[in-house]
């Protein structure tokens, strides 16, 4: 028992419990740069101009029918790629020499990102910088298709009564369309977030030191002459956790956003706020 | 080399059929093009195998999670809390090191630590979670008249379950259940990411695109192939289901028959 105690305890493990808070960090910071992303995705949706409509219509399409891990794997490589390009272009303006050469990826040392002789730290930092920007990408893309549809369920007889009463567009977009569209998003919201939750572990292909890689690395077979701790293959045990961790996160959720969901259907003209009355009285 | 040639070569790869050694450099358009569509076969295998051997057992946790009994009704929603609540990525690898140690300790479960087992196991009983929820939320929906209807024919238990409970529910969940089978086909491009070993490189799409990613620093020929081929394959799937959805609506009137909308897949 002292001996697993020990064990928990070492410093490798503390890296582990800490990339718990790296997936917790990530979700923290994801889940409302998403939410932006599909906002102004949304918005330019259901925009006037016809260049901005099909921009957002198109990022809105583009992640249906494929598989999105793919474009975790894309989106990492490309954007990495696109960094390095600007910097490139700007830093290097007489660099004469093609950028792709054969196989390569070549930019000249001022425009590395990171620079070569920072330190290790920043290479993580950025790492998952990218990682959060491709999960934000994703999922801005998802949220802007649940929001879009939560727009076009807000009655359309309001808009058109806060028009004739005398307001622009941009007022009747701020003042009526995105008050109310919060009810009808929310089930698609909630079960995004859930989505959420259970690709994190995705964060592991990215290249991130996460729960994922640290569960592959402790739980592998170790011999005593390397460690003071060792023991056979328990990597399934790591991964058993993981599960239960999961599982436990998702259950918290659920409960938590639909107490969320009662409070908001609150008094709305909606199936839902009409069973509430009636329960009520 | 000219591109026939390669087909020939690559065609079958990644079944181990054809050329051993993976290209290595001067890749090829249609290089990529023919090994990526040959990982396709893999994807194929696992969704329809999965979709197949799942809707069995989607349709018994349905009804169990649905019946009067108690112990039936927890054992079906601990199934489907523990399968849909987790991340597909952690059974994947959870199931391959639990297949790992049975195969150590007993020697029985060596097939299952090779993906076309192992893996096909866990997508398996995921689907049967995630489309066992779909027809539970439909058999709630089943009309309380269609019921009576059958009691006042005389019509009880298995005859009854066969002919009106069973095909109802189908028609109801079929939308959603589309979405399910696309969902799975894109799920099963996690297999070789997570533990499953692709022995001898014979891997699926995803697979063969992020070895010429990783080859040629160039991810914009790669992935949009895979997008390519993946977007044929739902169209595909949203037809073969579009005609058997027609037929299930078979005898209702033009107007009520309800069109397959097809939602936005996410990743489980």
């Amino acid at each position: 028992m002292q001996w697993f105690a020990c064990y928990l305890t070492t410093g490798k493990h503390m890296g582990f419990y800490v990339s718990f808070g790296t997936v917790l960090l990530l979700l923290a910071i994801t889940a409302p740069t998403a939410l932006a992303f599909g906002f102004a995705a949304a918005g330019a949706a259901r925009s006037a101009i016809a260049p901005l409509r099909w921009i957002g219509k198109t990022y809105i399409a583009i992640v249906r029918g494929v598989p999105d891990i793919a474009f975790f794997l894309f989106f990492v490589i490309a954007l990495d790629q696109a960094f390095e390009w600007m910097r490139h272009k700007v830093k290097c303006a007489d660099w004469d020499q093609p950028i792709r050469q054969g196989n390569d990826f070549v930019v000249c040392a001022a425009a590395k990102l990171p620079l070569g002789n920072s330190p290790q730290w920043m290479h993580e930092t950025y790492g998952f910088f990218l990682a959060v920007l491709t999960f934000s990408i994703v999922f801005g893309a998802f949220a802007g298709n649940v929001l879009f549809g939560a727009m076009r369920a807000v009655p359309h007889a309001q808009l058109e009564t806060a028009a004739a009463y005398g307001m622009s567009r941009r007022q009747v977009f701020w003042r009526i369309l995105v008050p109310q569209m919060w009810v009808f998003a929310l089930p698609g919201l909630s079960n995004l977030w859930m989505v959420l939750i259970k690709a994190t572990p995705l964060l592991f292909l990215l290249g991130v030191e996460d729960i994922v890689y640290w569960a592959r690395e402790l739980g592998g077979a170790k011999t005593p002459r390397f460690t003071d701790y060792p023991h056979d293959d328990w990597r399934m045990w790591y991964f058993l956790a993981l599960l239960i961790f999961y599982l436990a996160f998702t259950r918290v959720s659920e409960v938590v956003l639909t107490r969320l969901m009662t409070r908001l259907t609150h008094g709305q003209a909606t199936t839902g706020g009409e069973a509430q009355r009636k329960a009520a009285t | 080399m000219s591109c026939w040639e390669t087909i020939a070569d690559y065609g079958l790869r990644s079944l181990g059929i054809g050329e051993r050694l993976l290209p290595r450099e001067g890749f090829t358009l249609c290089q990529q093009v023919t090994l990526i569509g040959s990982g396709m076969l893999w994807n194929i295998y696992f969704g329809i195998c999965a979709l197949v051997t799942g809707f069995g057992l989607a349709t018994a946790v349905a009804m169990g999670k649905a019946s009067n009994n108690r112990v039936l009704r927890k054992l079906s929603e601990w199934f489907i809390f523990i399968f849909r609540g987790s991340p597909l990525f952690i059974q994947f690898f959870f199931a391959y090191f639990l297949f790992l140690s049975l195969k150590q300790a007993t020697g029985m479960f060596a097939a299952f630590s090779s993906a076309w087992a192992g893996a096909l196991v866990v997508l398996f009983l995921n689907t049967a979670a995630y489309s066992g929820e779909i027809f539970y939320g439909a058999l709630l929906s089943v009309p309380k008249g269609d019921i009576e209807a059958a009691d006042a024919y005389g019509m009880s238990g298995w005859p009854r379950f066969r002919r009106i409970v069973w095909p109802t529910m189908l028609r109801l969940a079929w939308p959603a259940y589309t979405n399910e089978a696309i969902f799975l086909f894109h799920a099963t491009t996690l297999v070789f990411f997570s533990g499953f070993p692709a022995l001898q490189q014979k891997g699926d799409a995803l697979y063969y695109a992020s070895y010429f990613a990783d080859k040629t620093f160039n991810p914009f020929i790669p992935y949009p192939i895979l997008a390519g081929y993946f977007i044929l394959l739902t169209l595909v799937i949203v037809g073969i289901f579009g005609l058997i959805n027609r037929h299930l609506n078979r005898h209702l009137p033009q107007d009520a028959r309800p069109k397959l909308r097809v939602r936005p897949n996410l990743l489980r």
